[in-house]
Parts: C-alpha cells; structure tokens; sequence
C-alpha cells in the first residue's frame, strides 16, 4: 500500500503532522524508533506515577494522534531511505525502510529531533559522564538518577531541566555550571514572555534549584572529568568538585541525516542549531514532496514543533489535492519566539572549542585527537568529507553524529574560514548501524541474483 | 605564466601523472573541480588483487601493485596503509568453477601467479571461508589499501615537486592550445592530461573529440570493527565480490553491484536489492559476516570505453592532449598508469605499452 504521507519521527512535531494529516483524511504513517510515540521532551514513562506539565502535554498529544487514525509504527529503527529524486530517472514514492517495517509514501515530512552537541574536554570519555539528553531519558522514561552526587554542565534551559528533575527525584547536585553568563540569559528572557507557559515552567526549575541551594556557576566551564576509571570528580575552572555524574551538553543539533540523504538544500545557521534544510515557509525542502518540522528543521523548541508539524502537514495535504486549512503561521511564530531565544543560549560557542586539548579525542569511534585534525587541516583537508578521508573523524558508529559539530569548528577555524565552508559529510545509508542478520533473511544462494561478469 | 602541462582531474591518475611529470622537469598544474580524490580515487574497495583485473592489464597490475606496497618510498612518505595478502576467489558451483577456471589459466598467462586449489586447500588459507566451495583461485600477489587516504598520500609529493595544485578549481573549458577556462580565470598550459573518471567524456567534448564512457555506480558497504573474521582478500569467480578485513577490524564489501545515479547527479543512492544481493553473497561467502552489524554504504563511479579497455594514449586529433583513465580496475593499477603516461609525455618510450583511443573510432 502506498501511503500519502508518512512522518519520520514521532515527537511533538511528528505526531501533530500526522494528526493533522490523518484527520483531513490522507492515508497517513508515524515511524518512531522509541516504544511510544512522545519524543525527548514528552517522552512516555515507563513506570505509573504522577504526570507533571510535560508529561501531560505529551498524553495529549498521543490522544489526538491515536485518536486521529493515522497508522503508527513504534519500534522502528529506520535505517534506508530510497524513492523521492533517488532513482534512476524522474521521481518516485518515497520509500523508508526500518527494521521490520517498509513504509511507501507519495510524501515525506521528517520531524527526526536533534541530537546533542557535546564539545570535548579533558576526560570527557570518562564512564560517569553523560549527554543532559542521556540523562532525561534515564529521568524521565526510566526515573533513573543519573548519579548520586551529580555535576549539570554546559548550556541552554535543559541544564535547569535536568537539574531540577534530579532534585525532584531525590539526587544531589553539587553545582550547576553554565557557560552563558547572566547577561546572555538576561536579554534572552524577554522572548520567553511570549509562552507564559514555558516562562513558568521554568522558573519552577529555577525555584527546585535554589530551595535545594546548588551553587550555579554563570559563564562557567567543565575544564576536566577527573577519575581513573570512572568519574570521581569534576573541575569547573580550576575548582575541583567531588561527583560521581558528570551531565553536560552544549545545545542541540538538529538531526537532518535524512534530509542529507535525499541531497536537499542545505544552510548553515548557528541559531537555528547549525545545518537545516533549505525551507520555504510552509517547510517544503528543495526536493518535492519532502518536508521538515520541529526542531529536526531548526531549533524553535518543543513548544513550538506542533505548530511547525501542523504547518509541514497541512502543506503536504494541499500539495496532494487535500483541502486542507490555511496554515497557521501566527501561533507558529509567538511559540517559536521563545524558542529562538533558547536556541541562542543553545548555540556553538567557539571559545569551548577553542580550549579543547590537543591530545583530546574529538572524534571518539575513531580516537581522532584535536592535534590529528588540525595536522589533517594543515595537509590540505578542507572539508568536511576530506577531514574524513584523512582521519577516519566521523567513519565509526556514530556517523559523525557526536563529534562533527566540533570538528568542523576545529577545521574552519585551523583553515580561517566560517564553519559553514567546511561543509558537512555526505549523508549515507544505513541511518543507524544494522545487524547484518537482522535483514539478511533466509536466502538460496541460487537465488543471489549476481550480475553478469565483468570482462575477463 | 604558462605551464607545460595541465592535468584535469586529480583522481590517482591524473595525480601519478602529474607527479612523474614534475619530477621528470615539467611545470605542472593539476586542476579537479573538487577535492585532490575525493571521488572513485578515494571511495572505492582499495582491492590490489590481480583476480578481478582484466588479463590484458594483469602486467600493468602487477608492477602498480609493487608500487602501492613501496609508495612511501617513492611518495615522499606518503601512505595508503598497503597491505600484502593472499587472494581467493571461490566457486560455489560447477558453473562458476568453469568460470574461474577458464579466468585463471588467462591471467595466469598474463603472469598473475594463480594456482587452482580445492575448497579445503582454500580453507586452510582462509578458515573463515564458507563449507561448499568447489575450486578456488589463489593469488599470493594480493592486499588492499585504504584507498580514503590517496588523497592525503599524494599531496605533500605533488606540492614538493612543485605541482601547482588547484583543488575546488572546476575547468568550464579549453580555449585554443590551451587556455583552460577555470572558475579561478584562465590558466594557460602547452600540454594537456584528460584525468577525469567517467568525465572524460565531457573533457575531451571541449576538445571537440567524441569518446563515449560508460558510467559504473559501484556500491561499497562497510561494516563496524568486528573480531578477526578472515585474513585474505576474497573474490567469488564471477567478480561480484570483493572483501577484506582492515586492522581496525571493519570489513569492506565490495564487488561492482550497481547503485543509483549517473554522471551528471553523480552516485545518489544505494539500490537495495543489489545491497541485499551483494552482503548476502557476502555472508554466503564468510559466515562470520552475520554477527556484523552494517555501518555504511556508498557508491563510487567507474569509467568504461566500448571494450572496456584503458584510454591511455595521444587524444586522438588534438596535437599535444593526452587522456588517461577507463582503466578496469582503475585503482589497482593507477599509479604504473601515470608513471607510463608521464614516460609518454616526456618523450621517453614507456615501459609498457600504452592503449590509444584509435581502436574506439
């Protein structure tokens, strides 16, 4: 069966699309690698307790998604995309393959998140030390301390977030450090009065974190996660602080490895989290058919994504001769506005990469140092593919997914260009390693059907 | 100023040519619209083996394959990690083992060392080979590169030998004898190298000369380190796969499946049945190979003339332009191709026969 639109991601963004889509009738798929649809911000627990604003934010939306009649797959590990502009001539329906499920769509809107930024330090590698987004997960699915004595470092409201839950939970946080300064949060505030609801939540952080009296270190930074084997302490500027979890990030990415692989446009903005697809207003990328929404597209925050999905999905239903409403571009705009300002808060900051050691495994799959790509930068890498060609940086597991966000600041500012002419690795299937047993299947060897021979 | 030669197309053809010819005294300036390579020079297999190179090139293979194994030597230390091992390639069926057998007595002649051994002789080189194989050829002259690194092994050589390199300088076309116009303004040359992969086509266009390339898509998968599951570079009769284990542990499978794409998109896409053809061949071959988990694929793109034949040789018609490329298994035996070109170009005899276009016309 082909489907008329299918949604990759099942988030705030993902599942408003496809609520919005299921409802005007298109026959209509969510794909969500997780158990249930929700994403970082809602994400469903997996234990019964008292549900808090996010939570029952997230309930609502999984209602009107399952209440909508749009197919939802969960459990879905895409990991091959094909069709749209793929194919040998013209265009063809779009086909996304995860592990057992194949879904085939006349559209395609990605709503894939993003993934975390963690600029390198010294020890960063250490067991003990995590993403702010690890840590949620463990909070908020699972109700899991990341730690007892625990350090939040980094930057953007998630630091708060992650402080206040562990506070919540019973955990102790030995000291906050954030790398903006009272000043950055300062002018960034007034933005937030356009979501009351976010201002609110918030300050709610902000009050768990003061009646618990954590130290918070403004324009503050984790220099090095100190242990042997594992992380016994955390020095922040020079101070040492004795933890036994490290949770620091520094912004989020968006996570545009699909739209990579379909070769859509792409543009460099720091504020919106770095590389997004090329987007007109009613987020149709530069290949037809093919949308993104929510953060996936651009950091605007979990606030805004519903709108944005709403927007990508009433779009793909007119282009597919639905009637569909006119696009609500407004309420889009007053939730993104907040969003923006975090999104400033959450953006690279090029003194943190500045002060990454030299014998500091940037790229941690491949154990590429910042020496080796800065000598890699000096013998003629330019880009983001040849510093891959000369170091293996970003050939492991992850894709790069870790550690591109540093090495291209490492390589631009070695070669004194912006990070944006460094460009960024070509996007390739499998999405996500695959077991090679997971989808071989049982096979004939006389039924391999080999290809002519070469010429002897 | 104007140079004496220009090359177009810094693949590891158009790189080995510019460097004989720069060391031989020429000023040489070497132009690719991209990066020093970045296409088919540094995506594919990196194979060395003699077992899926045509048997007309098997002497040319053999001497590139002594020049990859010694290339610091020769390339001011530059390095694609060359590995020497041994080379199989298996026969699952009678078919196939007629096949092989019929391939390797021709490259035998052609002085690949091939000898045909039985599926437990196989075995005993490679014990993470299959149960079931008929026959198989064993090449001890084999191994592999990790062909990413040409780039970076080639460019210090170059630059100490005084190649002007121009990367991400695309050349939109030549102008009389010849004033190649480039994005960065004219560059004026009085000899000409055609290097460019399955653009050879469209350069020797500029030139007014019709010299029709096919364009290969061949898909490359790579899996994540693993343990230690073969030693030996395998090949099946028929050339529809190639796979190696590099030390850090990953495999590399290869073997010529088509994917997506074409000369102007370049490789888009992988094709899915041919990624399924190609690892279940894989895994037929090495059982191993089921417990790996699949990291990456991609495609790198293959020249081919009519008879699938090198053009390496005086562009047929145009007074002091030279091509070189096409070459099967172009890798393989690059470096000796450039090293022969540049003898050409520098008025020595080559040490071995070129391959003019004459034939295609």
């Amino acid at each position: 069966m082909i489907h008329d639109i299918a949604i990759l991601g099942g988030g705030p963004a993902g599942m408003a699309a496809a609520t919005e889509a299921a409802r005007a009738g298109a026959r209509t798929v969510l794909l969500e690698e997780s158990r249930d649809p929700g994403g970082q911000v809602y994400r469903k627990p997996a234990f019964d307790g008292p549900r808090d604003a996010d939570q029952r934010a997230g309930d609502a939306l999984r209602a009107a998604l399952s209440a909508s009649g749009a197919e939802v797959i969960t459990g879905a590990r895409v990991w091959g995309l094909g069709g749209g502009p793929l194919v040998a001539e013209g265009f063809a329906p779009f086909v996304v393959s995860a592990l057992g499920a194949e879904v085939t769509a006349r559209t395609l809107i990605l709503a894939t998140g993003t993934h975390e930024r963690i600029i390198p330090f010294l020890g960063w590698t250490l067991p003990g030390v995590m993403g702010l987004a690890a840590a949620t997960i463990l909070l908020k699915a699972q109700g899991v301390l990341p730690g007892r004595r625990v350090v939040v470092a980094g930057q953007g409201p998630l630091l708060y977030a992650v402080a206040a839950k562990i506070i919540a939970g019973g955990g102790r946080v030995v000291a906050i450090a954030d790398a903006a300064t009272t000043g950055e949060w300062a002018r960034a505030l007034p933005a937030l009065f356009a979501r009351p609801d976010v201002l609110a939540r918030g300050l709610a952080w902000r009050a768990q974190i003061m009646v618990a009296r954590v130290p918070v270190l403004m324009g503050a930074a984790v220099t090095q996660a100190v242990g042997e084997d594992r992380l016994a302490g955390v020095r922040i500027d020079g101070r040492l602080m004795e933890a036994d979890a490290l949770c620091i990030g520094h912004g989020l990415v968006p996570a545009t490895e699909a739209s990579r692989a379909y070769r859509a446009a792409h543009v460099h903005d720091p504020l919106l989290g770095g590389w997004v697809p090329v987007l007109d207003a009613d987020r149709r990328t530069s290949v037809p058919g093919l949308y993104a929404a929510g953060d996936g597209s651009g950091l605007r925050g979990a606030a805004a994504a519903p709108a944005s999905g709403r927007i990508a999905a009433r779009a793909a239903l007119r282009d597919l001769g639905f009637a569909a409403p006119a696009s609500a571009w407004g309420a889009y705009a007053r939730a993104a506005r907040a969003g923006a300002a975090m999104a400033g808060l959450m953006a690279l900051r090029p003194e943190l990469v500045a002060r990454i050691p030299p014998d500091t495994e940037v790229c941690a799959c491949e154990n590429v140092t910042r020496a080796a790509i800065e000598a890699a930068a000096d013998a003629g890498a330019g880009t983001m593919n040849q510093l891959k060609h000369f170091t293996r940086c970003g050939m492991g597991p992850c894709q790069g997914r870790m550690c591109g966000e540093a090495a291209s600041a490492l390589l631009a500012a070695r070669r004194g260009v912006p990070v944006a002419a460094v460009g960024f690795a070509t996007g390739r299937t499998p999405l996500r390693p695959v077991p090679m047993a997971a989808i071989l299947g049982d096979f004939d060897y006389a039924d391999i059907p080999v290809p002519a021979p070469a010429p002897l | 100023m104007t140079y004496d030669c220009a090359v177009i197309g810094a693949g590891v053809m158009g790189c080995a040519t510019a460097l004989f010819l720069a060391r031989g005294g020429m000023k040489v300036v070497l132009l690719d619209r991209a990066e020093i390579c970045r296409e088919a020079s540094g995506v594919n297999a990196g194979t060395l083996t003699m077992q899926m190179t045509r048997a007309a090139l098997v002497p040319y293979a053999l001497r590139a394959h002594e020049m990859w194994m010694r290339m610091p030597e020769w390339c001011d230390g530059g390095t694609v990690l060359a590995t020497a091992c041994p080379g199989l390639s298996v026969a699952f069926t009678p078919q196939e083992a007629a096949m092989l057998e019929e391939r390797a007595i021709a490259r035998r002649a052609a002085g690949a060392p091939i000898e045909l051994i039985s599926g437990n002789a196989a075995q005993a080189i490679e014990p993470g080979l299959a149960d079931g194989v008929l026959l198989a050829g064993h090449c001890p002259i084999d191994g592999f590169t990790s062909a990413y690194l040409t780039g970076r092994a080639f460019r210090p050589a170059l630059l100490n030998a005084g190649v002007t390199l121009m990367e991400n300088t695309a050349v939109r076309g030549i102008a009389g004898r010849f004033v190649l116009d480039t994005a960065a303004g004219p560059v004026a040359a009085t000899r000409l190298v055609l290097a460019g992969g399955v653009w050879l086509q469209d350069m020797a266009a500029w030139l007014g000369v019709s010299l029709p390339i096919k364009v290969l898509i061949n898909q490359l998968v790579v899996t994540e380190r693993m343990d230690p599951v073969m030693r030996s570079v395998l090949g099946v009769a028929s050339g529809l796969l190639s796979l190696k284990q590099y030390a850090n542990g990953s495999v590399l499978i290869g073997g010529g499946w088509q994917g997506i794409g074409d000369r102007v998109r370049g490789g888009i896409a992988i094709r899915p049945e041919a990624f399924m053809g190609n690892i279940r061949l894989a895994a037929h071959t090495v059982p191993a190979l089921r417990d790996a988990r699949v990291l990456r694929a991609w495609t790198g793109l293959e020249a081919e003339t009519a008879d699938a034949l090198p053009v390496i040789g005086p562009l047929l018609g145009v007074a002091d332009a030279w091509t070189i490329g096409s070459v099967h298994s172009g890798y393989t035996s690059g470096p000796y191709m450039g090293k022969i070109l540049a003898q050409a170009i520098l008025g020595q005899a080559p040490e071995m026969p070129l391959f003019p276009m004459e034939r295609l016309q």
